[in-house]
């Protein structure tokens, strides 16, 4: 291992500067150390050579004109559901196997132009359904803290890229948890911004109204880096916000003076571990002592929450994957005898059972006579879980606890019953359904040597805050995003 | 109806360019391709609004899209971008022949691509390919409610539909670009009975003759069917042109169940009301208005006003002509006899000077024709036109004296007649006089006539 794979964006970017080592050396100390672990955490589903090439060449010629943006030649991966023109794209899933976009989204296409250099394309859960990344279409993902465990999901490939030191820098897209509850279980930083933030062009939809694309990172100070590069208005993104993008304000203010709410509901969620209790219980303290007042705060439909979720996000994916009919792009069925017959044999041979029961559910849900009782009824108390948030935070200025109730858990523990694994999104769905802000980061490691993620949500667009209460966590407690170790 | 916009409804490709090769207009977004998503285009809800406007409906200040989903080889997202509860505007009128035919609503929804079969027949073809040019482009629904008696009147409520929108400039509605599609409707009921019957709905009629055609054929097949003892089947039926009949397509039964919910990629519209108060003050004075105006303030007969509002070119033309100066029935006449029939349309100023010539006497209503004609062709004006070809009239005495001798001369038997008492013989030899000289001033040619044969 070298220690180039261990570097924030903010030293490599000093020490590119003062030509330590070039962009194209950078890169080939990743993609060493991809050589040298990937065939055991299986982070990628692809790489990228023709692109790091030509983008490590042109970050080094943009460093030796003088360029001092902080993202050029940093080595990145990007979760498999996000387009970049001419390469491979295929959402975890066989029915997209073969795709290569025509065009390059435009979180990536701004990373892209800030300098970013991109390694491959990172293993998910099909369509970003799921929580362990174990329904990839392809293969699953392991925790590079413990290979016989999920790195979670679904950007469990990111997640693990990172924690692995084979990408400095990944992006993954967070639905339900899909970016906070693997950077919890994997130990690293991972963030998920208000619906809005940044644009959802390029990005193959999961369910529209809760998709966000975020960074993981190793420090608070990256994820804030990344975000605020590739965030801001995208006129090719209705739904993305024209407010200004200044998430680095106060980034160092600390929390003195800060009212941090603790939900009592977070603490009685189902299956919650002790140990993942006994770190965020520390944490708190921590960050009690660096100044903030602690204060208890109630978020009542939390129980409902879930039940919402998992009528919103299907019925909007049976929805979303309906495109996937074998007519113009992906998997076919050529020997169908009627157009009926292709979809039929198309999609069922190209998506996976989870992504086939939530397309299942969906259907269900919004059709006639049931709309009122499942559709129209989850939106009402998705309304009830957002009036949650807007009280508690007239109490406090920002909200922790868990990002998951559990560490890592063992490959194939969870697979035959999705309920459980459902139950893996109790503590960040309701991030998404209010379209908050919220980050994980690592707050220590169990006695078995897994990490446990301590996650910050903030009121909608005010990043700034979370961040500032991430970082003065990170300073506070010493605790380290590290790479894992892989011996 | 298809909105007059430059792109389609979500994304910047061109609309309407017929002939372009299969799948050249088109771009990720109207292709569906993963990850893309719909921009709603300004233009389309403009056009929208103002159709709106001038059929006298609401226009509430929050409307949203929605997502029809079903699944089609045309329809490249697996779902139409439509609008469901809360549509653009509601409950309108559009006035026809002096009674109000209820609008239910516009709204604004996306177009489909088209299917071309090889093999002519459906179910009978070996191969089938997609062509999403058209995929994507901004459609106008009006719903009118079930106010109209006949198949008359559905045409005529169609043809009206298609001036008040030229008129607005929401939509040049040419028929044979698909730009205008009917969906008609039909139910029969009982005379005397209130309870409307069980309708059919007719799919993507595409000329005034078609919708005309296809209703008559539906309404007897309806009567037909309950005169025997029959019942009347809620479907969706198609209309084949060359064989003249319906033939049912999908029955209620096997009807879709199409999902609607909101759009999760478009936040919901919020209308500015200074938006509407602006469009609704930019709208142009609408055909019924100005049908009524005509009537009032030239002094035309109803007919005629009809005739002419009808067509905003024609009533600008008039309006044109008369203010520079020519006589409005006289104006209306040449407009309704000579310009409507051959469409080809010349300026105000042009018509004017040429109604001004015939009604002074400086040339015949036949040389007229010939001058409206050529200064059409040539955009030239009609008095240079007439000086050209020497086509002024010779109206003094001394110059037709000779061919006023020589039509004498050629018809004794007439002179004769006249001279004794058959007044009618001064016609053929007017008839005579015409044709050896055309550019004769009528009225004095045959004053002179009458005094050398008196």
């Amino acid at each position: 291992m070298s220690e180039l794979t261990e570097l924030t964006i903010k030293e490599t970017a000093r020490l590119l500067r003062l030509r330590s080592f070039s962009a194209a050396e950078l890169v080939t100390a990743h993609v060493e150390q991809i050589e040298r672990v990937d065939h055991r955490v299986k982070a990628f589903l692809r790489f990228t050579p023709e692109l790091w090439e030509k983008q490590a060449d042109e970050a080094d010629r943009r460093i030796a004109r003088g360029d001092l943006g902080p993202l050029v030649g940093i080595p990145m991966a990007v979760k498999d559901v996000l387009c970049v023109r001419g390469v491979e794209t295929t959402a975890g899933s066989q029915i997209l196997k073969g795709f290569r976009p025509p065009y390059t989204g435009t979180a990536v296409a701004r990373l892209f132009d800030a300098g970013a250099v991109m390694l491959g394309v990172t293993n998910c859960d099909e369509f970003a359904m799921g929580s362990s990344t174990e329904n990839s279409g392809y293969f699953p993902t392991r925790n590079p803290w413990d290979l016989d465990r999920v790195p979670g999901g679904s950007s469990g490939g990111s997640a693990a890229a990172v924690a692995a030191g084979e990408a400095m820098i990944a992006l993954g897209t967070d639905t339900g948890g899909s970016i906070r509850q693997p950077a919890a279980l994997c130990g690293v930083v991972g963030m998920k911004p208000t619906y809005g933030r940044v644009s959802r062009y390029g990005l193959i939809a999961f369910a529209s109204s809760l998709d966000q694309i975020g960074p993981f990172t190793r420090s608070v100070e990256d994820a804030a880096i990344v975000l605020e590069a590739m965030g801001g208005h995208d006129p090719l993104d209705a739904t993305s916000s024209t407010r200004a993008n200044d998430v680095l304000r106060d980034f160092d203010a600390g929390v003195k003076g800060m009212r941090i709410g603790v939900p009592r509901e977070y603490n009685e969620v189902e299956g919650m571990e002790p140990a993942v209790k006994a770190a965020i219980e520390a944490a708190i303290k921590s960050l009690r002592e660096a100044g903030a007042e602690i204060v208890d705060v109630g978020l009542p439909h939390t129980d409902y929450g879930l039940a919402a979720y998992y009528i919103i996000a299907p019925a909007e994916c049976s929805s979303n994957l309906a495109r996937f009919d074998g007519v113009r792009y992906g998997m076919s069925s050529q020997d169908a005898l009627n157009i009926t017959e292709a979809y039929e044999r198309t999609r069922r041979k190209g998506f996976g059972t989870e992504v086939r029961r939530r397309v299942m559910l969906g259907t269900y849900a919004l059709s006639s006579g049931y709309y009122d009782a499942y559709y129209l009824k989850a939106q009402k108390v998705r309304t009830l879980i957002k009036r949650d948030f807007d009280a508690a935070f007239e109490k406090c200025d920002a909200i922790i606890g868990a990002t998951s109730p559990t560490v890592a858990f063992p490959i194939g523990s969870k697979t035959q019953d999705p309920l459980s694994m459902y139950l893996c999104d109790v503590l960040t769905l309701g991030g998404n359904l209010a379209g908050l802000p919220g980050i994980s980061v690592p707050c220590g490691m169990t006695e078995q040597l897994l990490p446990v993620g301590l996650q910050v949500l903030a009121p909608q667009w005010r990043e700034d805050v979370a961040l500032r209460v991430a970082r003065a966590y990170e300073v506070a407690s010493g605790v380290k995003a590290e790479v894992a170790p892989l011996v | 109806m298809q909105p007059t916009t430059r792109s389609k409804m979500f994304c910047g490709c061109a609309v309407g360019r017929l002939g372009d090769p299969p799948n050249s207009n088109v771009c990720e977004i109207c292709l569906g391709m993963p990850g893309t998503l719909p921009v709603i285009n300004k233009a389309a809800v403009e056009a929208c609004l103002k159709t709106a406007l001038a059929l006298n409906c609401d226009i509430p200040r929050h409307t949203k899209f929605d997502r029809k989903n079903y699944m089609y080889p045309d329809l490249p997202k697996g779902y139409q971008i439509s609008q469901y509860d809360l549509p653009m505007s509601k409950d309108g009128f559009l006035e026809l022949d002096g009674r109000r035919v209820r609008i239910r609503r516009v709204h604004l929804e996306e177009d489909t691509g088209k299917l071309i079969h090889a093999g002519d027949k459906l179910h009978k073809a070996w191969e089938s390919f997609v062509d999403l040019n058209r995929a994507g482009t901004p459609l106008m629904e009006i719903v009118s409610e079930p106010d109209l008696r006949s198949a008359d009147e559905a045409r005529d409520y169609a043809v009206a539909l298609r001036t008040l929108l030229r008129t607005i400039g929401a939509s040049e509605a040419e028929m044979e670009k698909g730009q205008l599609r009917a969906e008609p409707n039909i139910s029969i009921r009982r005379i005397g009975t209130e309870e409307l019957g069980v309708k059919t709905e007719l799919k993507n009629i595409n000329s005034f003759r078609a919708l005309h055609r296809a209703i008559l054929y539906e309404v007897v097949r309806q009567t037909e069917l309950l005169e025997s003892g029959g019942t009347v089947v809620q479907e969706t039926r198609g209309w084949s042109e060359a064989e003249g009949r319906t033939f049912s397509q999908r029955s209620k039964e096997f009807a879709e169940d199409y999902r609607y919910f909101p759009e999760p990629d478009l936040p919901p519209l919020e209308i500015d009301p200074v938006w509407i108060a602006e469009l609704r003050m930019a709208l142009p004075e609408l055909p019924g208005a100005r049908r009524g105006r005509l009537v009032s303030d030239y002094g035309l007969p109803t007919g005629d006003a009809v005739l002419i509002a009808a067509d905003r070119d024609l009533a600008d033309l008039f309006e044109g002509a008369v203010a520079a100066g020519a006589d409005a029935k006289h104006v209306a006449n040449w407009i309704i006899g000579e310009v409507a029939p051959t469409g080809k349309i010349p300026t105000a100023e042009h018509l004017a000077d040429l109604v001004k010539l015939v009604t002074s006497g400086g040339i015949t209503r036949d040389q007229g024709r010939e001058v409206l004609m050529e200064s059409v062709e040539t955009g030239r004006a009609p008095s240079d036109i007439v000086t050209e070809h020497g086509f002024a009239q010779v109206s003094d005495e001394a110059s037709l004296l000779a061919v006023v001798e020589a039509v004498m001369e050629a018809n004794p038997r007439a002179v004769e007649d006249y001279r004794v008492g058959k007044k009618q013989a001064l016609g053929a030899l007017m008839a005579d006089l015409t044709k050896r000289a055309p550019q004769a001033n009528p009225k004095v040619a045959r004053e002179l006539l009458v005094r050398l044969l008196g």
